[in-house]
């Protein structure tokens, strides 16, 4: 299938790959979707004293769209508050990345692989979580 | 070296030059059709169609007369399956299958299904390949027709023909092989095996698209019902006129394939193995599907930790087809891989490799370089790479569907 150029060029430069020490309080680790499904992303946040996420970690197995998704909103996360975070829409995502509606998936996982890093920070600091979200849908 | 390389011989193959020559006279001067009696044009035509049927049953070791040319071997397929169970449907309404059919097999009995017919779906062995006494087990006294492929174009196993056509024939069932794949890469002998019903294609044999043949046994003697009407042509078993160009390159195809098939297959063989042995230095690769028991072509081989469609686009240099077909809304891995109980990441992780006649060694070498590279690139990126090395046992992880 044609992929768009920012997919192509997101998955041929992926930004932000790797991994943080899952240990580190200052980090929050969101692992979304299942291998069954094909596809499977971690995303890490690193996030400083005043509340803003500094920096962010993926690694994704999945098709070229849902590595272009990931990689991409490694970079919106960066230099935003969690609140300004847990803002970045799917759609916001599959409109950047011109996704086809049969890839559109992919841009709902990055999306809750942001919500579920930024769950994970506030539980290891005793944040209250607003209002709970599913991070998958049920198959 | 011509980029990208083509291995993907099992989805189709280039018409090999001599059959193209040989075909286009027929479009230009001898155009005439070959149902035309009343003069010239129309008997040149028609004994071009003979000789083509000639050597069309040559390759079969069948007679002239047991072929029936079709549009192609989905069309061939359908007016075997539905052909024989329409026409025997007064001794019974039960037909057999296997899961890991092509789906020409599989929604034409699933059309018979809505018809009225009841039919088992065999589960083949891990290997691929079907279990005897299960195929026996599943016989029931009003079993009609049994369609059970030679060789399967995902994975490439061979299925035991002459054993499945002895139990058939003893039991007056019509046996229907699709040997799609086969035909033209192993040597097939109806006289040998108990066939009643083959299904073959031109277009993966190197020869052209559109054309495709139906062996019909003569003795003894097997009926179907056409499913196509009009003119009666082909003793009205197909009906509509014959193309003449399309035919004769399928008799050239299947000549060459007949003469030069031991010598190619040789090659073949030795790049297949030469890819294989290069991909296996890779950690975490899985052949799908019996190594022995396969076509010298087909390498069907699972990379762990890898999806498949961001592997092929990875690799786009190299055209080959990925089992998983995330490309669909449904995101499904392969079914032929699941009928073998592989995992859904192995069956998400897999790469069909189907090498031809024009394959190269510096293709092979091209490809299996590539590989190397992207694959570890890949599993750089994969999370569950990251946990395998990890010692974590996937299995035992709680993943959220999605």
């Amino acid at each position: 299938m044609a992929y768009s150029e920012k997919v192509i060029e997101h998955y041929e430069n992926p930004r932000n790959v790797g991994s943080f020490d899952k240990g580190d309080d200052s980090v929050g680790t969101g692992m979304v979707g299942a291998p069954a499904c094909g596809d499977v992303m971690k995303l890490q946040i690193r996030v400083n004293d005043a509340g803003i996420i500094e920096d962010a970690r993926f690694k994704t197995y999945g098709c070229g769209s849902a590595i272009a998704s990931s990689s991409l909103v490694t970079e919106w996360v960066k230099g935003k508050s969690l609140n300004e975070a847990e803002e970045i829409k799917n759609t916001q995502i599959a409109e950047e990345l011109a996704l086809p509606p049969v890839k559109i998936h992919c841009s709902i996982l990055a999306e809750d692989a942001i919500k579920a890093a930024i769950i994970d920070y506030r539980k290891k600091h005793g944040l209250e979580q607003p209002a709970e979200q599913p991070a998958c849908k049920a198959a | 070296m011509k980029l990208p390389i083509y291995l993907d011989y099992s989805a189709t193959t280039p018409v090999d030059p001599r059959v193209a020559a040989k075909m286009i006279p027929y479009l230009t001067e001898h155009f005439g059709n070959p149902a035309s009696r009343s003069h010239a044009y129309g008997w040149e035509a028609e004994k071009a169609v003979e000789e083509a049927r000639e050597h069309v049953a040559a390759l079969i070791n069948a007679d002239p007369k047991e072929i029936v040319w079709t549009s192609g071997a989905t069309e061939g397929d359908n007016l075997a399956i539905k052909g024989a169970a329409q026409f025997y449907k007064g001794k019974g309404k039960h037909i057999i299958t296997q899961k890991t059919e092509h789906k020409a097999v599989l929604d034409t009995c699933r059309e018979l299904e809505r018809q009225g017919f009841e039919v088992t779906y065999l589960d083949p062995e891990q290997n691929g390949i079907i279990d005897l006494d299960k195929f026996r087990a599943a016989i029931r006294p009003d079993t009609i027709v049994v369609s059970i492929m030679f060789v399967n174009n995902e994975i490439g196993v061979i299925q035991p023909v002459a054993e499945i056509g002895e139990i058939c024939r003893s039991k007056g069932i019509i046996f229907h092989c699709d040997a799609v794949q086969a035909a033209g890469k192993l040597g097939i002998d109806v006289q040998k095996l108990k066939l009643d019903l083959l299904a073959m294609t031109a277009h993966k044999m190197y020869g052209p698209k559109g054309i495709g043949a139906l062996y019909i046994r003569r003795k003894p003697r097997v009926r179907i019902e056409a499913q196509i009407h009009g003119g009666g042509h082909e003793r009205g078993m197909r009906s509509g006129t014959l193309p003449t160009h399309q035919i004769v390159g399928f008799g050239e195809a299947a000549r060459l394939a007949k003469l030069e098939m031991a010598t190619d297959n040789e090659r073949i063989r030795a790049l297949r193995d030469r890819l294989l042995n290069g991909v296996k230095e890779l950690e975490e690769v899985y052949v799908n599907g019996d190594l022995e028991r396969r076509i010298p072509g087909n390498l069907n081989v699972s990379f762990n930790f890898v999806e498949g469609e961001s592997l092929i686009m990875a690799i786009k240099d190299i055209a080959v087809s990925s089992g998983s077909a995330c490309t669909s809304a449904s995101l499904e891995p392969s079914y032929v891989l699941r009928a073998l109980g592989r995992s859904d990441e192995l069956a998400h992780s897999s790469i069909r490799f189907t090498l031809g006649k024009y394959t190269t060694a510096e293709e092979i070498d091209y490809a299996v370089d590539l590989l190397k590279r992207k694959v570890n690139r890949l599993r750089e990126l994969s999370p569950l790479w990251e946990m395998y090395k990890d010692g974590v046992d996937l299995n035992s992880v709680q993943w959220a569907a999605h």
